[in-house]
């Protein structure tokens, strides 16, 4: 007769973020419950704090970046639609997926989504574009202190350079793609459930 | 009319000091005396029994429920998480990550896919963490007719329903009146008894005594509490002049140990009642109890329980090196300090059984008071404490190893998750250096060094399931 019996999750909520994510329902009253368990302030939504509770993630390099994906601009909570939609961008491929009603739009797990979330974790102000100097401080934020400024620098400019194929020194999402086309996207960037 | 509501008052008062009187008689003379001599009479286990039938029977009867209800599946918890995680360490799934690459992982440099890596460790522990489910208590696999564990579990039948409405008036109107009256005549008794032992000049007869007196508080608090507790391997049990460690569940883990012998406690001392209770039983036999001033004092603290155990004498001092209450699912780290002191450790393991009453103390969220009055109308408390060969620290063997290693053992016997996170993280934020251990790691990758660090102790341990 705790606090969650009062916020539990409505059968029509349930059903659409079932359509808008894919997750199935056992999946959704399990993340609830995983997502209740976080809100410490009963209320509804989480914080950032909410999370920063979580030590795995808090010592995670990237952590702060992954914890500002769940909220929307410049918001201060997250309630559990948004939280089940960013997670939803990590469900696995199922293959009954890949031959879906084509006219549909497109899953928020698909492969180009996937890379989509994964490039907008780099591109923080949202142009379209990685920079230099936001690939040096998602760079930064991996390694700490234990590389120079140089040899970051000259790092950043290397993969810049590879990946660059229009010249104006910063990565496209369609460059982005290009260059991790052979990467295995979809098991890389999937949680796998176990029901 | 006021004559005859007064002679109708004085019956009811009458017929209340009988009912009282009788109420009296049957718990000193069924329970108390019985648990003074540490003689049951079975009742106990026959309502446990009673207790088990009932609630396998409901267990069954909620699942028919669901597949009546519904064709969706009822969702069980489970007991190895939410997802599936991979067992990698970063180098392995860096270099699978970089696959598609010509250049191989010894040579460094970096890729955006590296990255990924961290996202999806990231994104995992937000799923699912091994960490703060151990501070809330215990799913459960399927209700137990209590109202505090009733969080899935919606209503099926009108026999449940009445099951658990009889099940509130047993255990709030019968169980209760009689656990607290217990556990106020167990603690007097300690108090009274322990202070009357203290005048004793004869150190053998104050020493026997005192251990009899002891004993017999804590079996009639045991009583108070409906524990029923078996001991295995008592062939270990704690020696004089050794220390015992233990997992930390709740404050009543004292309770449940010192139902089997005489240790001497380790702790703060308190004012008011705790404080009373510390002040007597310190008049009979040696306990350690320390100002909160000492406490910071490392130093302070290890020489006086160095001096303590050093007393071949002495009782067993009890310590719970967590540090903090954890939920029984799992051991977490061991604080090394406990392990400094020398002579013999003798680990103890502590299961309680969650059907039956849900033994874990969540101090963020209830405070002792609440807590004792939700123990003490649950249905029982059902426990299983497991004595380990003594071990002492090997040559070589740095406090924290052996601390690591007791910890294991413990973990292992007891059928708990091993974890080497620490328990202070209930309340405290985790150490930067953990992070900075990762950004090393990486950044080794990175820059192409032959010697690279090989591990990686908190993300590997984590996953040892």
């Amino acid at each position: 007769m705790g606090s969650r019996a009062s916020t539990l999750l409505r059968e029509e909520e349930i059903e659409e973020i079932k359509k808008e994510t894919g997750f199935s329902h056992s999946q959704i009253t399990r993340l609830y419950s995983r997502f209740t368990s976080l809100d410490k302030g009963e209320n509804g939504t989480l914080s950032r704090e909410d999370f920063q509770r979580i030590p795995e993630l808090a010592i995670n390099p990237l952590g702060d970046r992954i914890i500002n994906a769940f909220f929307p601009e410049g918001e201060d909570q997250v309630n559990f639609r948004g939280f089940m939609r960013t997670l939803a961008h990590f469900r696995p491929i199922e293959d009954n997926e890949k031959n879906k009603d084509p006219t549909a739009s497109e899953p928020l797990n698909s492969r180009s989504n996937k890379l989509l979330f994964a490039f907008r974790l780099y591109d923080l102000d949202r142009d379209d574009k990685i920079s230099r100097d936001e690939l040096l401080q998602v760079l930064r934020m991996m390694v700490g202190v234990n590389i120079s400024d140089e040899q970051l620098g000259s790092i950043a400019d290397r993969t810049i350079q590879e990946a660059d194929q229009n010249g104006d020194n910063s990565i496209s999402f369609n460059e982005f793609i290009k260059v991790l086309e052979k990467v295995d996207v979809e098991q890389k960037m999937s949680i796998r459930f176990l029901h | 009319m006021t004559d005859l509501c007064e002679g109708g008052m004085d019956d009811l008062w009458s017929i209340a000091v009988v009912l009282l009187q009788v109420w009296f008689s049957v718990m000193i003379g069924f329970i108390m005396i019985p648990a003074m001599f540490g003689l049951s009479l079975g009742v106990t286990s026959v309502y446990i029994q009673i207790l088990v039938k009932i609630l396998e029977w409901a267990t069954l009867r909620i699942e028919r429920g669901h597949r009546e209800r519904s064709t969706l599946p009822v969702p069980a918890p489970l007991p190895f998480g939410l997802i599936q995680r991979e067992g990698g360490s970063m180098e392995q799934e860096m270099g699978e990550l970089r696959r598609y690459r010509t250049q191989s992982i010894s040579r460094g440099e970096f890729a955006l896919s590296d990255s990924f890596y961290f996202y999806i460790k990231g994104l995992e522990s937000i799923v699912d963490d091994q960490v703060t489910q151990r501070f809330s208590s215990e799913e459960l696999v399927s209700w137990n007719l209590l109202t505090r564990t009733n969080h899935n579990f919606h209503y099926i039948s009108l026999r449940l329903t009445v099951i658990w409405g009889l099940g509130v008036i047993i255990r709030y109107c019968v169980l209760f009146p009689l656990r607290i009256t217990l556990a106020i005549i167990g603690l007097t008794w300690l108090v009274i008894g322990t202070t009357l032992v203290g005048f004793l000049p004869n150190k053998r007869l104050k020493n026997w005594l005192s251990e009899l007196v002891h004993l017999m508080c804590y079996r009639i608090c045991a009583r108070g509490l409906s524990a029923t507790i078996q001991y295995h391997n008592k062939e270990n049990k704690p020696q004089k002049g050794g220390i015992c460690v233990a997992n930390h569940t709740s404050p009543i883990d004292i309770v449940i140990l010192a139902n089997d012998g005489c240790y001497a406690m380790v702790g703060q001392s308190h004012g008011g009642l705790m404080g009373v209770i510390q002040r007597s039983m310190v008049r009979s036999c040696p306990h350690v109890w320390f100002e909160r001033s000492e406490m910071r004092d490392r130093n302070a603290v290890t020489s006086r329980l160095r001096a303590h155990v050093a007393a071949k004498t002495n009782l067993p001092i009890l310590i719970f090196p967590e540090g903090t209450c954890i939920n029984n699912t799992s051991v977490m780290m061991f604080k090394k300090g406990s392990f400094e002191i020398g002579g013999t450790i003798y680990p103890v393991a502590i299961k309680y059984d969650p059907r039956f009453g849900d033994a874990f103390w969540n101090s963020a969220k209830y405070n002792m008071v609440n807590y004792l009055l939700r123990m003490m109308t649950s249905w029982a408390i059902v426990v299983n404490v497991w004595y380990l060969p003594p071990m002492t620290r090997r040559e070589g063997e740095d406090a924290a190893q052996f601390a690591n290693r007791v910890k294991s053992a413990i973990a292992h016997q007891g059928g708990l998750l091993d974890m080497a996170w620490d328990g202070s993280l209930k309340r405290a934020k985790v150490k930067e250096e953990f992070k900075e251990q990762q950004q090393k790691m990486y950044s080794s990758m990175v820059m192409g060094k032959k010697g690279r660090n090989s591990q990686e102790p908190h993300t590997e341990s984590t996953r040892r399931q």
